[in-house]
């Protein structure tokens, strides 16, 4: 693992918007292929910016990024973006939803319909193809917006606090379901969040961010043996590992000056 | 539900009667000339009478006011095109655009008669003139409105700008450009009989509603010039159901100003 280079690399990056205050300083991280990188920290310390910076939505202010070992813009087609909000278009039904990025690249029809069912039946909506947004519940919209950042078989995934709008239950099944549509179409994922149950659950490591300005304050690594169901929340290291994490989270909050 | 659905007819139903009533009452009480105050049942009967001149001139007022609107609804969608596009066209243009919808219609009639001559072209000019800055303000303003998440998921997605316009803002739009419409439909039938008042009595006039005002008003016929409102009213209804109709055709599936469909 050690020996591949770095899907995405962070080498001393720093982002102000123009001659505001420093969004994030000095962000050195590496994430391999195959890994699950939770980003956690308190409110304002530039999680969601570190998630544009790599989608090339925003420009890098100093220091180096490489996506794929190139610059973020030119990775794009292997990436896809998951927003806080499900970001539907509302005259467009769920399937044409989904179909939507492989529509923009040119796709025939028939192709991207028939690819559009397939992944409305990974997400378990495919009664829902032919519904409009405003008929869907706000778990089965994520579920659609998911599904459509998943029909242009990302490598990278970026998912910023997808879930962050929804109820307990709601968001434990879908953090339950991420992992199962993750081991069915392999995706590296980086993903912001503001709940360290849920970054511990997803995570094969959680890097906590502190805030004015944003920068790395620790990481942790997880692992479990065995695999990750609804049961793991349930287990003494499950506990433990949130613990950890919530202890470094109050250590970050607490370190920033005020 | 039955009830309240009921109740929004009979109310209206309720008032006209109440209001025809007093009408009579007035006439009764003033014992005003029939030239002055005709009834109800005058204007009734003048429709009747005239009722052929009254067909005929609403056709062409129809021709007219339709020409103008659909005019107005192109040239709207393409200027709004052109100014949502570009931030030095919306800067560069906006103004005069302000200019000219300020120039009062009844200052340019003679212009218009002079340029388009005084039939059915000249009235489709004022026609437009009258209508067509609802449309433009309102499309505008809906091709600008896409929210700032779904142009980046577009953009991330790596959208052409033809892609970004015919799949995103253009569908953002649409509630805007009907919204638009429908202000143009209430004004379209105004603007055509307004111009067949101003230009169509000129020599070569066609006729019209409008033209139908003068020549009643010159031979006071009184019931008629009542008649003839009433048709312009009804033309206007026509127009507005029209486009209520496709506005509903369009959006009732998506937009929340329409009841979400059961599944």
């Amino acid at each position: 693992m050690s020996d591949q280079p770095p899907i995405v690399q962070f080498r001393a990056v720093t982002k102000r918007f123009g001659s505001g205050p420093v969004v994030l300083d000095a962000i050195t991280l590496a994430v391999t292929a195959g890994e699950f990188v939770s980003v956690i920290g308190p409110s304002g310390c530039g999680k969601s910016t570190l998630l544009r910076l790599v989608s090339a939505l925003s420009p890098v202010t100093a220091g180096a990024l490489a996506v794929e070992g190139r610059a973020p813009v030119e990775a794009r087609e292997h990436l896809a973006f998951v927003f806080q909000e499900p970001t539907l278009l509302p005259w467009l039904t769920a399937a044409e939803n989904v179909e939507l990025p492989l529509r923009l690249r040119g796709v025939p029809a028939a192709a991207r319909r028939a690819r559009a069912d397939a992944l409305l039946a990974l997400v378990r909506l495919r009664d829902a193809a032919p519904l409009y947004p405003r008929q869907l519940s706000g778990g089965m919209k994520m579920r659609v917006s998911i599904a459509r950042a998943l029909s242009r078989e990302p490598r990278i995934l970026l998912l910023d606090e997808p879930f962050g709008a929804l109820d307990e239950m709601t968001r434990n099944h879908l953090n339950e379901e991420l992992l199962d549509w993750r081991e069915k179409a392999p995706f590296t994922a980086l993903f912001v969040t503001h709940s360290v149950a849920e970054a511990v659950f997803l995570s094969t490591r959680i890097v906590v961010l502190a805030a004015n300005p944003g920068r790395i304050h620790g990481e942790v690594a997880v692992a479990f043996a065995g695999s990750r169901t609804a049961e793991l929340r349930e287990r003494p290291e499950y506990f433990a590992k949130v613990a950890e994490v919530t202890r470094l989270l109050h250590a970050a909050e607490a370190g920033a000056p005020a | 539900m039955k009830r309240r659905h009921i109740i929004t007819w009979l109310l209206p139903v309720l008032s006209g009667v109440v209001g025809v009533g007093a009408w009579y009452a007035v006439r009764a009480a003033t014992g005003l000339q029939s030239w002055i105050l005709p009834t109800p049942r005058e204007i009734m009967a003048a429709a009747w009478t005239e009722h052929a001149t009254l067909l005929r001139a609403a056709g062409a007022t129809a021709l007219g006011a339709l020409g103008g609107f659909l005019a107005a609804s192109a040239a709207g969608l393409g200027i709004a095109l052109g100014l949502g596009g570009a931030r030095w066209l919306r800067t560069g243009l906006y103004p005069w655009l302000l200019v000219l919808q300020m120039t009062p219609v009844i200052v340019l009639a003679p212009i218009i008669v002079l340029w388009a001559g005084p039939g059915l072209p000249g009235i489709i000019t004022v026609t437009f003139l009258i209508s067509f800055f609802p449309i433009v303000v309102n499309t505008t303003q809906g091709l600008l409105s896409a929210e700032a998440n779904m142009a980046e998921l577009l953009q991330m997605y790596g959208a052409t700008r033809w892609q970004d316009l015919r799949l995103l803002r253009l569908p953002v739009a649409m509630p805007y450009f009907l919204a638009g419409l429908r202000i143009a439909a209430t004004l379209a039938p105004i603007g055509a009989i307004f111009g067949e008042y101003l230009v169509g009595n000129a020599a070569g006039g066609t006729g019209g509603l409008g033209f139908l005002v003068y020549v009643y008003n010159t031979q006071i016929k009184i019931p008629a010039l009542f008649a003839t409102g009433l048709v312009s009213c009804l033309l206007g209804f026509i127009f507005v159901a029209a486009v209520a109709w496709l506005s509903w055709a369009v959006l009732h599936r998506w937009h929340d100003s329409y009841e979400r469909p059961d599944h």
